[in-house]
């Protein structure tokens, strides 16, 4: 099962490679991870889309909550949750498929922020479905580069990730 | 104002540390100058950064209190990595100070600079980078706190040198908050309440124990409980002690080289009471095999990732095992009434305590088991008993009772050989006086073996009890057993003459050959040379193997005993 790992922790050097050494030393998966401080300079928000079974994500946010600069745990997934993923993509735009980059980058709500001559870039934001979806709508042989966050979420409404 | 150097002094005396365990070096210079100037702290030499740390273990494992070694930069830390692991997979108390080059240089492949917070990450509870000398002491108070609060474990402190030059306000926090470390002390009484009501409905129970019962003080209270219930107890190689051995309710250590009546009773029990253990694999052997008898287990654990980890818990109750026995103690005072059939589960293990699995064969060679049981003879059974890895380590496990916590010092997660003398040296400082004896083989004890020395140096009496067999014992039986027999790299050759060897460090060398021999020898060195350091090289049987034996894989009940071979 897919699960989404929100952490509050610590914003100290070295606390990214903790989180990043328990992983890869017991074996989970991590198939993205995002890191940036929040409100508060002092803590650092991370998102981490692992898989595995229940146990195998038990022994995950148990693990986490053991180390030491880890202040908050909670799998999104287990519960009502938006998640978004940033995309830039880019492209080659020349001729007739300039025209059709413009028109498939409206249909998914991209947006162009650069240009030049012959190339775009686009920003496309949603579900990592989405992305993937974009990315299989377009002809592979005109995707020069992408770049993607990894998901970051958030719990809806009162479900909220706070000291 | 004061430097940093004497910061670090003044919180280990904060701290009320008696002994640090060290090795000088470039980077600490300025720390072992402040360490010159007083006297409340006492300063342990080492021969080998490795023993520093080992001993600070073994200080803390007989003690209590948190071990602090002291090493500098570079390869002084490298060489504790081996240590600090040790202390790690036991769950030890210890705060290792590393000096680091100055901060200035950091990341510049400086002269003995090396990635302390890096290498040692996977292998502490937690580990500092000191970035500014005002921080210096909040840190170290924070490193004693992680290190014996909680689940226990080594805590690393790295100081780059200049931050011990530079000087500031002392100021010692009496104690500390941590937003993101909180460790849960007392079980919740729901919990407490259900595991109870189970233990009631018990019909086939034990009381499996770990070292978690040593490390939170709490064998007393298990005696107390195990009596009022009269269930089975058996201990883990980390928990031995944490029950008394000679207590007809003991039914030995279970495991790998467990007893008959202990696997037996572990595997077929339908309740589990399992307390600071954390069903590893030399416990419970295969756990599919394991796990096809239907039962029900309560686990209590400070650590709430020992739990459901290898075996499926149905009362999982997180907390310090001290506070959650004086819990249930609390509510089984009114009485507790065991289940009739309890009767019956105890006339089935005193059938298997008669197949008597400890039994071994006799020979004119000196048996290993026989040296053990002499010792626990001549000590009274109240020696601190330190080992290393092999079959010596599970001899003395096997054939040493333990009836008191805290007297049985070995690595068993990691099993490192090689801990036996440094940890004979750190549990004579923290209780002087006492009887020590490191039972060891002609391997292990060469892993550390410069720490003769050390032991000359503060007159450190331990006795070493090398079961000299000549060969790289465990190692052999596994090859005899499931190699054919083709003894690959398990042979000790050109072994020093281990007597001469001692003497020339300066203590008392005695080589043993003939059984009857074995008991004056012991005798006479823990009579006539209780204070030296006595080496008893005892020639053993080199063919003695340890049973009974779960093959790695088998299941716990498929034990190979001594009479089947
Ligand atoms: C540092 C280290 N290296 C290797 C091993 C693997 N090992 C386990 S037991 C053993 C043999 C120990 O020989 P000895 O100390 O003579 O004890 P014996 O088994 O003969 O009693 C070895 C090599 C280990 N446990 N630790
Ligand atoms: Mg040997």
């Amino acid at each position: 099962m897919r699960h989404i790992i929100s952490i509050l922790i610590e914003n100290e050097a070295g606390a990214l490679s903790r989180v990043a050494g328990l992983f890869s030393a017991r074996g989970y998966n991590i198939e993205s991870l995002t890191v940036a401080p929040t409100e508060d300079p002092s803590l650092s928000r991370m998102t981490i889309l692992t898989w595995g079974s229940d146990e195998v994500l038990e022994q995950i946010t148990k693990q986490l909550n053991k180390l030491v600069d880890v202040v908050k745990v909670v799998d999104l997934s287990e519960a009502a949750h938006v998640e978004r993923e940033l995309m830039l993509i880019k492209v080659r735009a020349t001729g007739k498929d300039r025209e059709e980059m413009k028109r498939m980058a409206d249909i998914f709500r991209g947006r162009i922020i650069d240009v030049t001559e012959s190339t775009y870039v686009i920003e496309l934001t949603g579900a990592s479905s989405k992305l993937d979806s974009f990315i299989a709508a377009l002809d592979a042989g005109l995707i020069l580069e992408t770049v993607r966050t990894g998901v970051c979420g958030i719990g809806r409404g009162d479900r909220i990730l706070k000291v | 104002m004061i430097s940093g150097a004497e910061i670090v002094i003044r919180c280990l005396q904060e701290e009320k540390v008696d002994y640090v365990f060290g090795y000088p070096g470039g980077s600490v210079l300025h720390i072992y100058d402040a360490l010159f100037k007083q006297e409340d702290v006492k300063h342990i030499l080492v021969r080998h950064e490795q023993a520093a740390v080992h001993a600070a273990d073994a200080y803390s494992r007989s003690s209590q209190k948190v071990g602090v070694a002291l090493v500098t930069s570079g390869p002084g830390v490298t060489n504790t990595v081996t240590g600090i692991a040790t202390a790690y997979m036991d769950s030890i108390p210890m705060v290792v100070l590393c000096g680091q080059v100055p901060t200035q240089y950091i990341g510049q492949d400086a002269f003995q600079e090396c990635d302390t917070v890096g290498i040692t990450r996977p292998c502490v509870k937690h580990n500092f980078l000191v970035k500014d000398v005002k921080d210096l002491a909040l840190t170290i108070k924070k490193a004693f706190h992680i290190a014996s609060t909680g689940r226990p474990g080594p805590v690393v402190v790295d100081i780059p040198k200049d931050i011990t030059a530079q000087v500031c306000e002392f100021d010692y926090p009496k104690s500390v908050q941590m937003r993101s470390y909180n460790p849960v002390v007392k079980g919740h009484l729901g919990q407490i309440k259900k595991a109870v009501q189970i233990l009631q409905e018990a019909k086939r129970p034990i009381i499996y124990t770990g070292g978690g019962v040593i490390l939170s003080d709490a064998a007393e209270k298990l005696t107390t409980l195990a009596r009022k219930l009269n269930f089975p107890v058996t201990n883990t190689l980390m928990g031995l002690g944490g029950y008394p051995a000679t207590d007809k309710q003991f039914v030995g250590m279970l495991g790998m080289h467990g007893t008959f009546e202990a696997n037996n009773a572990m595997h077929f029990a339908d309740v589990i009471l399992a307390i600071g253990a954390r069903f590893d694999d030399r416990v419970i052997g295969n756990p599919e095999h394991f796990g096809e008898e239907k039962r029900r287990v309560i686990h209590i654990d400070i650590d709430p990732s020992s739990i459901s980890k290898r075996v499926k818990v149905d009362v999982p109750i997180v907390g310090n095992v001290n506070d959650v026995l004086d819990e249930i103690l609390k509510l089984i005072d009114g009485g507790f009434t065991a289940d009739s059939e309890v009767a019956d589960w105890w006339k089935q293990i005193d059938e298997w305590r008669g197949r008597n699995s400890l039994a071994y064969r006799q020979s004119e060679h000196i048996m290993p088991q026989y040296v053990v049981e002499k010792l626990y003879e001549v000590t009274g059974g109240d020696a601190f008993v330190t080992s290393d890895v092999g079959q010596h380590q599970m001899f003395a496990a096997q054939y040493y009772k333990f009836d008191k916590p805290r007297r049985w010092i070995n690595s068993g997660g990691l099993g490192t050989m090689g801990v036996g003398l440094p940890y004979g040296m750190g549990v004579l400082l923290a209780n002087p006086g006492s009887q020590v004896a490191c039972v060891t083989g002609e391997g292990s004890i060469q892993m550390c073996i410069q720490e003769l020395s050390t032991c000359k140096q503060y007159e450190l009496p331990i006795k070493i009890i090398n079961l000299n067999n000549g060969m790289l014992g465990m190692v052999r039986q596994w090859q005899e057993m499931f190699y054919s027999k083709r003894y690959s790299q398990s042979y000790v050759t050109s072994l020093p003459d281990f007597v001469k060897l001692a003497e020339s460090y300066g203590h008392v060398g005695m080589r043993i050959e003939r059984p009857e021999d074995v008991e004056p020898a012991l005798r006479k060195a823990f009579t006539e040379y209780k204070d030296r350091l006595v080496f008893m090289d005892f020639i053993i049987d080199p063919g003695a193997n340890v049973f009974p034996m779960v093959a790695a894989g088998k299941g716990l009940t498929e034990m190979i005993l001594a009479e089947d071979i």
